[in-house]
């Protein structure tokens, strides 16, 4: 067993599944025409793993993500996030598990308007009771920290480019902790360097710690996760462990006048 | 989610678009200052009006002639003939709850002195009228009883008589006292000048008056016996309604009228004028307070409609919001507050902006300036509810949307 103790002093098991997925069917009802979106899936994703979730326009990705976030219920099947079945949870109960377990990351970043990047990262927490103002100021603080930004804290996304945007968004997807981080083509709206810069702060979050799923339909993108699922017609068709690259040492790669 | 994370979270939002905030809250901002000036002014204006009607006594009542009938027809009260000195008399010895009693009559002419004249009219009474109606002296004396018994030719005048007769003294009305006056070419002599009381309710001059015994009014000007009013004064405002009542039956009791017939006279006292008139400018307040409390529902629409606008604009941070744990309850209190905390500080703006325009009303039409408490309250109340009432719909519109659709949203 692998084991490792934790800064609270517990004991976790690093091969735990804090996600499992049995036999999970999703149906959208068209006018008078069924559409299995999903149509019978099974994994797991354990503590630390860095999964991206791939596949075409209609493979039921965005399906796949949509429960995964908790923002959509499946059909048919379980869902245990961190050992709840959110299947079977509740609108507010669902809200809770998407406040205090999962950090979203978007394509188009969906920062607030006219809003400083201190007060976007605290956003998730004001939906917390249980966190103070005080806490809520320093915790927002060391997520800009660990995404390079903090000395972006009063910057409003006009003052700001597409990758500093981002690194707002995945600082306020990390701010409450979550048990697993989920992107949603987190480097869509990117060139190929900020791409990369990313990537490799993703990467660089997973050492941490921090357990990621990264929907995408890019392969090269998928190369720097530890783990590709491949999905189509709503099924699994592949599964399987990759030798991740680093994105640092592809970013060292591309050429220094590539500023284009 | 907590209150004041709410409270942030909406003040947030308001923040970020000065704008529209402005251009919402100006709609409820009209609404509020036009109830609380039309309130304040009504509300002022009815104030002016009893303190004028108590200026002229409180105590007053006055005994007037009927409107009489005949088959039918009205005979005019001018043309009754059914009050006399009689019941003056048997008013002043026999009421218990009446302290003065004056005969009044008047007739009406040209005043004369020198190239100066004036049309008015000359109030008979008796001593006790200038008591009765709350006349002070600014010079001289009155007339006496010995004046009344022997039709003596003097008078008392007001301020506007001075200052129309005899411009050269009235900066100083003493002079005036012993100089003669002509009233319809008989002169009177001048013992006493009135201070001034200024205009009445009804915008009457009360300045603009000459008052001489009855007597002398009846004998040398109109030539009959008979009285148009009796001016009585309740020995207190409690008893008002107990003289009122003693009056009419000594009335009754000296015209001989039988059981069946009805009152040959009226009696009428200040509070009644006084309740009539209050009724009067109180409909007249209602009805302009229901037409700016129109103009409060058009503001609160307006709060609508920009909410709703908002939440459509708004319908990707919707989405946000719920993906990172906002429940329906928590939008739809956020908007809730939005529209409530915008119609409230458009209702302190109103509040303030109505205060100011009722001040500068009163004061442009000389009436006491009156803050009316109970509209401030009640609008602020109303506005609030205005607030949460419009602000509903859309509010619940966000809350009930689908987190995945309202994240794609573009």
């Amino acid at each position: 067993m692998n084991e490792k103790t934790t800064n609270d002093g517990s004991v976790v098991n690093n091969n735990e599944a804090i996600i499992r997925i049995e036999d999970l069917k999703r149906d959208f009802i068209v006018g008078s025409e069924t559409v299995h979106a999903l149509r019978g899936v099974t994994f797991d994703i354990k503590r630390g793993e860095f999964v991206a979730i791939m596949g075409t326009s209609g493979s039921g990705k965005s399906t796949m993500l949509n429960i995964l976030g908790c923002l959509d219920k499946p059909t048919s099947g379980h869902y245990y996030i961190d050992g709840v079945d959110a299947a079977i949870c509740s609108k507010d109960q669902l809200a809770d598990i998407r406040n205090k377990k999962i950090g979203f990351v978007f394509q188009s970043y969906n920062l607030l308007p006219r809003t400083t990047s201190i007060e976007q990262v605290e956003l998730p927490l004001l939906y917390n009771s249980s966190i103070n103002a005080k806490e809520r100021r320093e915790r927002a603080e060391h997520a800009l920290e660990l995404v390079g930004m903090a000395n972006r804290a009063n910057h409003t996304p006009n003052q700001m480019s597409g990758g500093q945007q981002q690194r707002i968004a995945i600082a306020r997807a990390i701010v409450n902790d979550p048990v697993i981080l989920l992107a949603d083509e987190a480097t869509g709206n990117l060139d190929t360097r900020t791409s990369y810069e990313i990537m490799s702060l993703f990467q660089k979050l997973n050492e941490q710690g921090v357990t990621i799923g990264f929907v995408t339909h890019e392969p090269d993108i998928a190369l720097f996760t530890k783990r590709q699922v491949m999905l189509r017609d709503g099924k699994i068709m592949k599964d399987n462990l990759v030798e991740t690259q680093s994105a640092q040492a592809a970013l060292d790669a591309l050429p220094a006048s590539s500023d284009y | 989610m907590n209150i004041s994370n709410l409270l942030k979270v909406a003040w947030d939002a308001i923040l970020r678009n000065k704008t529209r905030t402005l251009l919402t809250i100006l709609g409820v901002v009209i609404g509020i200052a036009s109830v609380i000036a039309m309130v304040s002014i009504g509300q002022s204006s009815s104030q002016s009006i009893t303190e004028q009607v108590s200026s002229m006594g409180t105590n007053m009542i006055m005994v007037m002639r009927a409107n009489q009938r005949r088959g039918g027809v009205s005979m005019g009260s001018d043309n009754s003939q059914s009050l006399t000195i009689s019941d003056a008399e048997r008013i002043k010895n026999e009421a218990k709850f009446i302290s003065y009693v004056s005969p009044s009559v008047s007739a009406s002419g040209q005043i004369v002195n020198g190239n100066n004249n004036a049309l008015g009219s000359l109030q008979g009474g008796s001593v006790d009228l200038l008591k009765i109606r709350k006349f002070e002296l600014a010079a001289g004396t009155n007339f006496t009883d010995d004046d009344v018994n022997k039709y003596s030719k003097v008078c008392v005048i007001g301020q506007t008589v001075v200052k129309n007769i005899f411009p050269e003294d009235s900066a100083n009305v003493i002079n005036v006292v012993g100089k003669d006056i002509k009233f319809k070419g008989i002169p009177l002599k001048i013992i006493g000048v009135l201070e001034s009381k200024g205009s009445n309710s009804m915008g009457q001059d009360q300045d603009d008056i000459m008052i001489a015994p009855y007597t002398t009014v009846q004998k040398r000007f109109l030539g009959n016996d008979y009285l148009q009013m009796i001016y009585c004064s309740a020995s207190s405002e409690e008893v008002a309604d107990q003289a009122v009542a003693e009056v009419a039956l000594l009335l009754r009791e000296n015209h001989k009228l039988l059981d069946y017939q009805d009152d040959d006279f009226e009696v009428r006292t200040q509070a009644e004028m006084l309740s009539m008139m209050n009724s009067m400018t109180g409909t007249l307040t209602t009805l302009l307070a229901a037409i700016a409390s129109i103009s409060l529902i058009v503001g609160g629409i307006g709060i609508m409609n920009i909410m709703y606008v908002t939440v459509t604009e708004r319908t990707k941070e919707i989405g946000l919001r719920m993906a990172i744990g906002a429940r329906g309850k928590d939008i739809l209190m956020q908007f809730l507050i939005e529209s409530a905390i915008l119609s409230l500080i458009g209702g302190i703006i109103g509040i303030i902006l109505g205060l100011i325009l009722s001040y500068v009303g009163t004061s442009l039409m000389n009436m006491p300036f009156v803050v009316s408490y109970t509209a401030i309250a009640v609008s602020f109340v109303v506005c609030a509810a205005t607030g949460v009432f419009f602000g509903w719909y859309p509010a619940k519109k966000a809350a009930n949307m689908d987190p995945i659709t309202a994240l794609r949203y573009e």
